[in-house]
This record gives structure tokens, C-alpha cells and sequence, in this order.
């Protein structure tokens, strides 16, 4: 087991290597930063003077070391646009993001798996089939669509929900949080539900192909033989196996949720990293993008990394075969 | 004598389809005494495992009891509703599937799933339950039962599962077993063991078994009482010496006929000739526009020389670290032109890699393979598709070697398309011409591989393995997966295909008495290791080694016929 994680660990940090290269080959490739700085008007004083503040004089592979070793530490510079420290514009925003994309996975898989289990069981049934057929919509809809359907069913003509932006937030610590008020909480459920509803429907169909899948398996058929109850069969023999498989995805698409807030986080003007993100692209904010993407994978890289863990845990036949 | 256990009263089975009423099970009567082994035999579709799935309140959708009734210890029990079945399941019926490598779920430790069923249906508590698992498992001789306990399905072997499998079935004390060919997934030796167990149970623990079967040597070796279907009916019922010395009807007759002997070599092998069913094949068709396989340099067409293949146990940074299987340890042999080299031995024993190497399917480790006189292993890619042409590979399961989203037609053309052997305007004419040779209709080139029965999808992997012509043909269990009947069909295309054409064959195979009807000589291979290779009259009348004298006494043998 740990030679296999040991293993893992390690084609984690090749893979964060290069991003990082690819991170960093954007300051180089995209655009002059200096340019976007500094204007029309400049002297050629100044454009030395920034280079040389900015470290941007010095060879390429000693940028990139230097580049590594503050990313390591959480430093990724200043901001081109805000003249604030990268990590500080970042920490502000964060919370916003994980605390929608936290809701969002757990809607998509609580809800996801039920609605899996519960149309895999009911094969034939009429609710079952309604459910499928109205998954195809999850699945089908672009999200910005969904966010918008969503808002003009909600606020604009029910008038239940606020449309855009986070609600009153407080502050705990270091972290803002839209949890602890009504307002907060109510302007969470649109934009959770609008990023959360693919991956739900992806989940649940994947539940249910799988589950039918484990159903016919002859151990399930021995286990009635045995005389085991239904509810056993179902909960404890065939969900245990249909999740193998179906927790590479879930791992895959917590990495998605974050990731594409983006849309959502547009569609709802969410104070968060998306928005960031998309406003540091309008104005070539290099740091800003490299950050983010770093931030991403490691997320990414953390979260398949766990799953391939936690697969060795559910799964005894891998547990021999990683030794 | 003393009253059933179990009787199964005029057992009629439905299965409403678009064509009206099928009925896989008609008016089926029969008794279990208790501490009694019942063979239920017959072909695959005749309904022996849908009655037992009937008497166990386990039928599929949409099939159901349409008439008759079952009597369990002097209660009804074909009525009852849903949950009152299956509370008799596992309880006072115990059940044994086929494959034991899949009747347990593979993340549930053995123990596991011992006590889950033993607190089930006995109110006991989890020590109690746990104390009884370990006692069920020293039961049926699993060794080192407290250590096994906590060990995962995918830790034991065949014939451990089905031991455990058997644990399962009987942890409440129940009053019938039904198994559903409990031994067909296993080796000669294994089935044996698990046999012998069985019938110990049956003698001890007074329980009735129901044992349905395709095997007339398990049903010559194991039961008391046979019941003989076909067609979803009853055509005998009797005891088993009367029936196997005596049958009175015809489809019994002919079902016994069918079963290959060991004891004498046939030209032809007997088929079940009941119901007129068995398809006339002519094999002139097949000479005809085919010239013989053209006599190789030396006269020995292949040549085997100590070839050994490793398999990677455990992996580690350090070459110096890792362990290695060693499945083939230096095998040697070689096979003449138009000879049929039968190679035997348990699973596991290292048969099906030696075929592999031989059809590149892995690389040799080290040793050497002469084809016709030309190294194999140390051929140009460019010449290594020459040789891949020349020979060609039949498997053993007519259900996973046929692509299932290819048309039978694109199946049997592929070869003819890879090596190029024909233009693209006569390759449906010459497909055609195979699918006939085979005995295949004109139609069947237009249909997907699960419209045909695994007989006939065994005809289609031949006609695949001969539309390039080959000079040398690899069988590999080819008939294993197959009903008595249908065997006795492909080993005949398969023996006058090596007569007409001058084939070559390396036939492997568990089974002795096919192997002693196909094959000019026989190599004995276990553990990775060719320990005897023989001719086969010899090998069969006068084995030299150890290993090969016990192979060939536990062949269950149809004692009572006399061949």
C-alpha cells in the first residue's frame, strides 16, 4: 500500500512540475506586461526600472526556479492590474468559491447517487422513467442557460431568491462566509444548483448503469439464494460494488465543479475565483491566470490522488495488486 | 422408504413472449429423500436449472410457475408470497451456482459474508455466528479456517470458493441443496474433491441434493437417482445404474452414446442423434477449391525448443527485488506435418501460454520456436505477419472471442482484409463459401454473434480461423464451453478438417477423453512443466509418470458402459 502511494505522490509532483512550466511560459509567451503597465507614455527608464522590480531581466530558467520556489511558498507576485500581492487577491476570493462549489458536489452526489440507486431498483417504474427522461435536460442544457432559466423562474417571477452576488457574508476569522445568515444562505441555493445539476445527473445516470450493471452479477443472485433481504442486496452488496468505479468519476468532476465556477460564477456575478479569472483575462493579469491554474491543479492533483487512495480502500483485490 | 424432502408435483414453467406461451419446463415431477443426490441431466435449454430455480422461488422475470406444485417437508411452498420465500431461501433451501469465482462478492470478506447469512437465519449473536462460520469452513476442509475468515474471494481458488460457496449454502442446516453444476467451472482434480465433499454432506448431514448437470461422468460418480430431460420435459426418471446400464428411451440412448470414452479410440465421435438435429456436413465442399498444406522442409512443421515464460509476481524499483511466476519452465516439443498434439494438464499448468507464445500472442523469455524450419521468435515484424497468416487460433469461449458489435460476415472477412488476400470483390463470395463449410447457413453472415447458440458461434471462430488458409491450426479448449451434443459437432468439423486438409493441430484440452480421440500424441504439462509426451494409445494404456496415472484416475468414467 505505501509503495503505492508513495508512487502516486510522486507522478502527482511530475504532473504540478508541469503545469508550473506551463504556468510560467505564460509570462514569456503572453503578451509584455511591461506594455500593459506602463501605457503610451513611458520612458525607456521606466520600462528598465519595472523589468528590473519585476525580475523579468533576468535568464528564463532562473525566472522559472524563482518562479517554483515563491509559488511554493503561496507567493505568485503582484497583480499587474491591482498593484496587490497575488496570494492576498486570491485568499479574499477563495472562500466564495469553495463554499458554492462545497454545496454544488455535495447536491450533485447525495442527490446523484439516491436518485441512481432509486431508478436503478425501480427499473420499470413511472417515476423512474420521468426521472430519466427529465436527466437527459441536466445533461444536455448548457449551464449558463440553466443559471438563467433558473433565475427568471426564481427571482424574477416567483421572487423567492436572489439573483446575483453572494447575499450578507461574515467574517470568521480569515474567511468570509455566507453560511451563518439567510441571505447568504438563500443566495447560495440558484447558483449551487446551476453548477451542481450536470455533474448530478452525470453521477446518477452513472449510478444507475453501473448498479444495473452489479445487479446481474451472480453474487448478487447468490446472495438471494441466500435469503438475503432486498434492502441488504441493494444497500450493502450492490451499492458497495457500483461505487469502484463510479468514485474515479466523482473524484474527476469535484475537480470540474471548481474549476468550470466560472460560467456560474458569471451567470450570478459571484464574488469569486471564476470572476477573478475571467476579469484577469480581459486585462492579460498574467500573475493572477498563472496563480489560478496552479491553484486548480493542485487541486485536481489532491483530489485524484485521494480517490486513488480511498479505491484501494474500498477495493481489496487492488489493495494485493498495489503491494 | 422413508418420505421426500422435496417433491416437485407436474412443474409447468411459463415465459410469455411475442410468440405466444413458451413453456422451458413441462409437467416435471420428481422426488429428493433426505441424505439423497438427485442428478438432473441434459442439454443446456432443457430446463434442468429453470426447475431448480423454481423449486428456490427464483425465477427471472417474466418466467413463472404457470401449473403443478412443490412440497417442501410437507408444506406447499410454489404459492407463497414473495417475502415467505425468501425466507425459506437460505434456510431450509440451500443454493451452489456454477461459477465459483463469481458467486461471491468480491468486497465482503469470506467471513463476512458467513456471518451475515448465519445471523440471518439463525437468532444468534455475532460471536455465536462467528464461532459457526469457522466451524462451517473447517467443515467442507477449508485448511487454516481463522486466517481464511478474514480473507477477501479474490485470496482463495476455484475449488476454495466453491468450498466456500457450499459453507454459504449450508449455514442454516437446510433440509435441500440445489446445485446448479456445481463442478463445471473447475479441473478434473478439483471437481473430484468437490464431488467427494458433496456427497460426504449428503451421507452426514442427511441433506438432499438436487444436481443438475450437463456431465454424465458426475452423474455416473456422484448421484443415486437420475432424472433425464430434454425439451423442458422428463424422459426418465430412475436409478442412476438402472439408467446408465439401461436406458429405456431414446434420447437417454443416445445421450450416453454421445459421451466421448476414454477407454477406446473412435474414428468418428457419436453424436446425439435424438430429435434429428445432427446437420449433415460435407466435407468435399471444403476440399474443393483448397490444396492441401503444402509438406514442410523437415517433415516436423513445428519445432519447440526449452521455451520459458515469467510472469511479474511482485513489482519493485530493484530488478534484484521483484519475484517472478514461472507459468512455462522450459517446454520442448515438436509436431510433425498433419499430426493433432494434444496437450493436457490442470488449470493453471501453463497449456494456454505455451499456445499464446506459439501464436505470438506473448514473447518468449527465452528458448526458441521453429516454424517449417524458420525461428519465430527472432522474426522482422514484416515476417512475423507472413507467420501469423500460416497459423491460426481457435479459444475456448464462443462468447467473448466473436467481436459482439461485428456482423458475422466482417468476422469471417477480417483475416481475409488484414493479410490481403483477396481482393475486396471476392471476399464476400469466399465468406460465403467458408459459412457453408461450416455448416452454417447463407443468412448467418447478415447477423450479430448473440443470435447464434455457442455451438454455432464456435462454427463461425473455425470458419474465421481457416479463411486464411492455415497450415497450422491452435485449439484451445475449443469444445469446453459446449453441451456433450454440440461438442461432438465441432470435434468432428475439427477432425475431418485435419484429415482433408493435411492440417496441423495443437489441440489442448482438460478433458482426457476428447484428448484421446483427437490427438496422435499427448504431452502432460503441470505446473509450467512438460512432464510426459507420449503417444496416445500409450499414455492411456501405459502412463509412465506419477503426475499422469492420477490425471487419468480421476476421470469420472462411465463405469457401467461399456464403450
Amino acid at each position: 500500500m505505501l509503495p503505492f502511494i508513495l508512487k502516486r505522490i510522486f507522478q502527482s509532483f511530475l504532473v504540478l512540475i508541469i503545469t508550473g512550466a506551463i504556468a510560467f511560459s505564460m509570462f514569456t509567451f503572453v503578451g509584455d506586461p511591461v506594455d500593459n503597465m506602463l501605457g503610451q507614455e513611458r520612458t525607456m527608464e521606466d520600462v528598465e526600472r519595472l523589468r528590473a522590480q519585476l525580475g523579468l531581466d533576468q535568464p528564463i530558467p532562473v525566472q522559472y526556479v524563482k518562479f517554483l520556489g515563491e509559488a511554493v511558498q503561496g507567493n505568485f507576485g503582484v497583480s499587474y492590474r491591482q498593484g496587490r500581492e497575488v496570494s492576498e487577491i486570491i485568499m479574499e476570493r477563495a472562500p466564495a468559491t469553495l463554499e458554492l462549489a462545497a454545496l454544488s458536489a455535495i447536491f450533485a452526489i447525495v442527490v446523484g447517487i439516491a436518485l441512481g440507486v432509486f431508478t436503478a431498483i425501480r427499473r420499470d417504474g413511472l417515476v423512474a422513467n420521468f426521472i430519466m427522461s427529465a436527466s437527459l435536460i441536466g445533461v444536455s442544457l448548457p449551464t449558463f442557460l440553466i443559471g438563467i432559466l433558473l433565475i427568471y423562474l426564481f427571482s424574477v417571477e416567483l421572487g423567492w431568491l436572489p439573483s446575483f452576488g453572494r447575499g450578507e457574508v461574515v467574517q470568521v476569522g480569515g474567511w468570509t462566509t455566507g453560511f451563518l445568515t439567510e441571505s447568504g444562505l438563500k443566495a447560495l441555493i440558484l447558483p449551487s444548483i446551476t453548477l451542481g445539476l450536470y455533474q448530478m445527473t452525470l453521477i446518477m445516470r452513472l449510478v444507475r448503469s453501473e448498479m444495473l450493471e452489479v445487479l446481474r452479477q451472480d453474487y448478487i443472485r447468490f446472495a438471494r439464494a441466500r435469503g438475503l433481504s432486498e434492502r441488504v442486496i441493494n444497500f450493502r452488496h450492490a451499492l458497495k460494488n457500483t461505487m469502484v468505479p463510479v468514485i474515479t468519476v466523482i473524484g474527476l468532476q469535484l475537480g470540474a465543479i471548481i474549476a468550470f465556477a466560472i460560467i456560474t460564477e458569471t451567470v450570478f456575478q459571484w464574488p469569486g475565483l471564476g470572476l477573478l479569472f475571467i476579469n484577469a483575462i480581459q486585462f492579460v493579469d498574467i500573475p493572477v491566470m498563472a496563480a489560478y491554474l496552479m491553484m486548480i491543479s493542485v487541486m485536481f492533483v489532491v483530489i485524484n490522488l485521494l480517490v486513488d487512495i480511498l479505491y484501494a480502500f474500498i477495493d481489496p483485490r487492488l489493495r494485493v495488486a498495489a503491494k | 422408504m422413508t418420505e421426500p424432502v422435496l417433491s416437485i408435483r407436474d412443474l409447468t414453467v411459463e415465459i410469455p413472449t411475442r410468440h405466444g406461451l413458451f413453456k422451458p419446463v413441462q409437467n416435471v415431477t420428481y422426488d429428493i429423500r433426505p441424505g439423497e443426490i438427485r442428478g438432473v441431466v441434459g442439454e443446456s435449454g432443457a430446463g434442468k436449472s429453470m426447475t431448480g430455480n423454481a423449486v428456490i422461488g427464483l425465477l427471472d422475470d417474466p418466467a413463472r410457475i404457470a401449473s403443478g406444485e412443490i412440497w417442501l417437508n410437507g408444506r406447499r411452498i410454489d404459492n407463497l408470497n414473495v417475502e415467505e420465500q425468501r425466507a425459506i431461501r437460505g434456510r431450509e433451501i440451500g443454493m451452489i451456482f456454477q461459477d465459483p469465482l463469481t458467486s461471491l462478492n468480491p468486497l465482503f470478506t469470506i467471513g463476512e459474508q458467513l456471518v451475515e447469512t448465519i445471523q440471518l437465519h439463525l437468532n444468534v449473536s455475532s460471536k455465536e455466528a462467528r464461532e459457526r462460520a469457522l466451524a462451517l469452513l473447517d467443515r467442507v476442509s477449508i485448511p487454516d479456517p481463522k486466517t481464511r475468515f478474514d480473507q477477501y474471494p479474490h485470496q482463495f481458488s476455484g475449488g476454495m470458493r466453491q468450498r466456500v460457496v457450499i459453507a454459504l449454502a449450508l449455514c442454516s442446516e437446510p433440509s435441500v441443496i440445489v446445485a446448479d453444476e456445481p463442478t463445471t467451472a473447475l479441473d478434473v482434480s478439483i471437481q473430484a474433491q468437490v464431488l467427494d465433499l458433496i456427497k460426504e454432506l449428503a451421507r452426514e448431514t442427511q441433506v438432499g441434493v438436487i444436481l443438475v448437470t450437463h456431465d454424465m461422468g458426475v452423474i455416473a460418480d456422484t448421484t443415486e437417482q437420475v432424472t433425464v430431460m430434454y425439451n423442458g420435459q422428463v424422459v426418465e426418471n430412475g436409478s442412476t445404474d438402472q439408467v446408465l446400464s439401461a436406458p429405456k428411451h431414446e434420447y437417454t440412448k443416445s445421450l450416453i452414446s454421445a459421451v466421448p470414452r476414454p477407454q477406446v479410440k473412435l474414428h468418428r465421435f457419436p453424436q446425439v442423434s435424438y430429435g434429428g438435429r445432427e446437420t449433415m456436413f460435407k466435407i468435399e465442399d471444403l476440399a474443393r477449391n483448397w490444396t492441401k498444406s503444402e509438406p514442410s522442409k523437415s517433415g516436423k512443421l513445428l519445432e519447440v525448443e526449452g521455451i520459458t515464460k515469467k510472469f511479474l509476481e511482485k513489482s519493485a524499483v530493484l530488478p534484484s527485488w521483484r519475484t517472478y511466476f514461472t507459468a512455462v519452465d522450459e517446454v520442448s516439443f515438436d509436431i510433425k506435418d498433419g499430426e493433432v498434439f494434444g496437450l493436457v494438464g490442470e488449470s493453471g499448468s501453463g497449456k494456454s501460454t505455451v499456445a499464446r507464445m506459439i501464436g505470438t500472442l506473448l514473447d518468449v523469455d527465452s528458448g526458441r520456436i521453429r516454424f517449417d524450419g524458420e525461428e519465430v521468435t527472432t522474426m522482422a515484424p514484416a515476417e512475423i505477419a507472413g507467420y501469423r497468416r500460416q497459423i491460426q487460433m481457435i479459444f475456448q469461449d464462443p462468447f467473448s472471442s466473436l467481436n459482439p458489435r461485428m456482423k458475422v460476415e466482417s468476422i469471417v472477412a477480417e483475416p481475409l482484409l488484414h493479410h490481403k488476400i483477396l481482393p475486396p470483390d471476392q471476399i464476400s463470395g469466399r465468406v460465403q463459401e467458408l459459412l457453408d463449410r461450416v455448416g452454417l447457413t447463407r443468412a448467418a453472415a447478415s447477423k450479430y454473434p448473440h443470435e447464434f447458440s455457442g455451438g454455432q458461434r464456435q462454427r463461425i471462430s473455425i470458419a474465421r480461423a481457416l479463411a486464411t488458409q492455415p497450415r497450422f491450426l491452435i485449439c484451445d479448449e475449443p469444445t469446453s464451453a459446449l453441451d456433450v451434443s454440440i461438442q461432438a459437432q465441432i470435434l468432428n468439423i475439427l477432425k475431418d478438417l485435419q484429415e482433408h486438409l493435411g492440417l496441423t493441430m495443437l489441440f489442448i484440452s482438460h478433458d482426457l477423453p476428447v484428448v484421446r480421440q483427437m490427438c496422435d500424441r499427448v504431452g502432460v504439462m503441470k505446473q509450467g512443466q512438460l512432464v510426459e509426451v507420449q503417444d496416445t494409445e500409450t499414455l492411456f494404456s501405459n502412463p509412465q509418470q506419477d503426475y499422469t496415472k492420477k490425471l487419468l484416475e480421476l476421470m469420472p468414467r462411465l463405469a457401467q458402459l461399456s464403450g
